[in-house]
């Protein structure tokens, strides 16, 4: 496999990090310092054969990568469109995840750092950051909202179980969006020593490059492998945005191909038109969060509103700033899914091929079964879609179980 | 001319550092927080810092994180803090500057908010998220407005940046004592001295120094070094531990008080 993670040339951000008019650095000037040292590690990095050669191995041998890109025949027969499954989900830790934590804790050494910290919402980044943390022997701290640890309480154990501190937020909405406040916190009064190892394409400069960066193979993998399988490119990518990390994993690939539509699909939770949604996209403005200006679940006042999903890794109130540049400039389509159709997306996968999703990617898979008719129509023959199943549902057996009311009384 | 400087003239008149109290808009309502401004003034407070609150304040510690959330949640908006800059500068005739972080300045719209914060009466913004080089808006809409603009710098500031941010600077600069978030500390800084000192060679700007003080004799030592003392959670701990605002103010006065005495006895 070649080099995944080596970007082409000429593409944006510019070097100051901006994707358009999204982008940037807000962030207190106590940590320039340090992401100036990370862009610099990060930038040696990606054109050094060392680095890349170890990060490829890495990929290959320890997370299993190139994930399979697997023919779901039973599901197309539903939805109406050929779907091709990326399975992010077979990779070790569960995930796409362990793409962008191998990457970054491999930097991490690199800079001499001893102890990394991360957010987490549904575990699943807390979990492959803890798994990188014990491989390359690094202290780790994992802030998660409260609200998630009770959600997610096998996450948190598997953390722990990994060594990894984990660290209840009660700030806020106890939710992601204060476990990443909170980690920020850490990182300014401890940066001497600490990697902040964000876990989607967001925050400051250099975050959404170099996260984008680690994932993107993803998209190199799938559009290969789709080729061989077809002879031809998709007509479709679908994935589910949250930070967005694993759609801008696939899509970027695919970016240059003017015929593939890509397809975010955010979480719309009990519809956006309640309010009660994680659709920063869909239903967000323009603003600054997080190190970053993106879009944005705001108030006229610039207050960020909380955000809901059914999904604890889509419950975020804004979204990698590359995807607002995708979106604005039109290369991208962002639609919200709500919670039902998710779920019924779910058991649907479950039934027909005997893949248990992660309630992020059903989201993807909920899209996709959306836009098929209509791309049917268009093209004037069964589509082809390529949906990233980003990682797999074990995570979240709790929360489906009741939804669909199937767990026993304890 | 700044608009804060004749603080500093006076001060230096006087041969002290300036005392900077901070208190958010809204806490613990519009009218307390009024109240307790004029308090802290009243007390030996200099200049007001009125923290305008975020939600999701990336600098603060948790006292004043949990001060923002109490006025948030009692629903203050903008507008109301630039009713309270106007209401505390009318009452007071200090200086009153505003501090908050960028997404509610960039919501209200910069040159409009610009506009608005000189209307009222305020001396100027310190930005804690925003850093010269994504400030393209604010410093037209500060020139245009005539309002200072504080920018931060760290011990972890190369010399080049000290250098770059302090020119970008009007009113003073804001020296952040140690690597870290708001909170009153313990002990004093050992690195805030070799940073007022660094940037003493880069910009005749007076030079405040915040974080990690709330005691009179902390106040004094970096007196010593510093043109302003900046305190911000030490004194908004007084409100928050109160029984009721009564007990609040009076501790509040108390300690701006104590404050005000340790930048009149300089630990040099």
């Amino acid at each position: 496999m070649s080099t995944d993670a080596a970007a082409p040339a000429g593409q944006l951000p510019d070097s100051a990090g901006h994707f358009g008019r999204f982008g940037g650095r807000f962030v207190p000037e106590a940590l320039v310092a340090a992401l100036d040292e990370l862009d610099a590690a990060y930038r040696k990095a990606m054109t050094d054969e060392d680095f890349l050669a170890e990060f490829d191995a890495l990929l290959r041998d320890y997370a299993g990568t190139p994930s399979l890109l697997y023919e779901a025949r039973r599901l197309s027969a539903q939805i109406g469109a050929r779907v091709l499954l990326k399975r992010e989900d077979l990779n070790h830790t569960g995930a796409h995840k362990v793409r962008n934590v191998l990457g970054q804790a491999l930097l991490t050494k690199r800079m001499g750092k001893r102890r990394v910290i991360a957010e987490t919402g549904a575990g699943q980044h807390g979990v492959a950051t803890a798994t990188a943390a014990a491989l390359f022997d690094l202290e780790c701290v994992v802030y998660m909202g409260e609200v998630d640890t009770e959600r997610q309480a096998l996450n948190v154990a598997r953390m722990r179980m990994l060594g990894a501190t984990v660290v209840p937020v009660t700030t806020g909405s106890r939710t992601l969006k204060d476990a990443m406040n909170e980690a920020m916190r850490d990182w300014v009064a401890n940066v001497d020593s600490t990697h902040y190892l964000i876990g989607t394409a967001a925050g400051p400069h250099p975050f959404p490059e170099m996260v984008r960066d680690f994932v993107r193979g993803i998209g190199v993998e799938a559009r290969q492998q789709c080729l061989d399988l077809t002879g031809a490119l998709p007509d479709a990518v679908a994935a589910c945005v949250g930070g967005g990390s694993n759609a801008l994993g696939i899509f970027h690939a695919f970016v240059p191909d003017a015929g593939v539509r890509l397809y975010g699909f955010e979480a719309g939770g009990e519809g956006v038109a309640t309010g009660r949604h994680a659709a920063s996209i869909t239903g967000g403005s323009a603003g600054v969060l997080h190190g970053t200006r993106t879009y944005v679940l705001q108030n006229e006042d610039g207050q960020t509103v909380e955000s809901h999903s059914i999904s604890a890794g889509l419950d975020y109130p804004g979204v990698g700033p590359e995807h607002a540049w995708l979106h604005d400039s039109g290369r991208a389509t962002y639609l919200p899914v709500d919670d039902d159709e998710a779920m019924a997306a779910f058991e649907l996968l479950c039934r027909t091929e005997g893949i248990i999703p992660a309630l992020e990617s059903s989201h993807a898979l909920a899209g996709a079964r959306k836009i098929a008719p209509q791309l049917a129509a268009e093209l004037g023959r069964e589509p082809v879609i390529v949906v990233n199943l980003s990682g797999r549902g074990d995570k979240d057996v709790h929360t489906a179980g009741a939804y669909f009311g199937i767990l026993d009384k304890e | 001319m700044s608009r804060i400087g004749v603080a500093f003239d006076k001060a230096r008149a006087d041969g002290r550092a300036v005392l900077v109290g901070c208190m958010p808009a809204g806490f613990p309502t519009v009218e307390g927080s009024i109240a307790a401004m004029i308090a802290m003034v009243e007390a030996g407070v200099d200049v007001i810092e009125m923290e305008i609150p975020y939600s999701d304040p990336v600098m603060d510690g948790p006292v004043i994180q949990k001060a923002s959330d109490i006025a948030l949640a009692g629903g203050v908006r903008t507008a109301d803090a630039l009713r309270i800059v106007d209401t505390v500068a009318a009452a007071t005739g200090a200086p009153v500057v505003t501090m908050t972080y960028w997404n509610p300045i960039e919501q209200y719209g910069v040159d409009s908010f610009a506009r608005d914060l000189a209307a009222a009466g305020g001396t100027g913004l310190i930005t804690p998220d925003l850093i010269p080089e994504e400030a393209g808006e604010w410093l037209a809409a500060s020139e245009a407005h005539g309002l200072d603009r504080t920018f931060l710098v760290s011990p972890s500031s190369t010399d080049a940046r000290l250098k770059m941010t302090a020119e970008h600077c009007r009113g003073f600069v804001y020296a952040t004592a140690i690597m870290g978030v708001t909170g009153a500390r313990s002990q004093t800084s050992e690195a805030a001295p070799i940073l007022v000192s660094r940037l003493r060679e880069v910009t005749d700007l007076p030079v405040g120094v915040g974080l990690g003080v709330g005691t009179g004799a902390q106040a004094g030592t970096v007196a010593g070094y510093a043109d302003a003392v900046i305190v911000g959670s030490a004194l908004i701990r007084c409100l928050l531990d109160a029984p009721d605002q009564a007990a609040g103010l009076t501790a509040l006065r108390a300690l701006s008080a104590e404050l005000a005495e340790g930048v009149r006895n300089p630990a040099r």
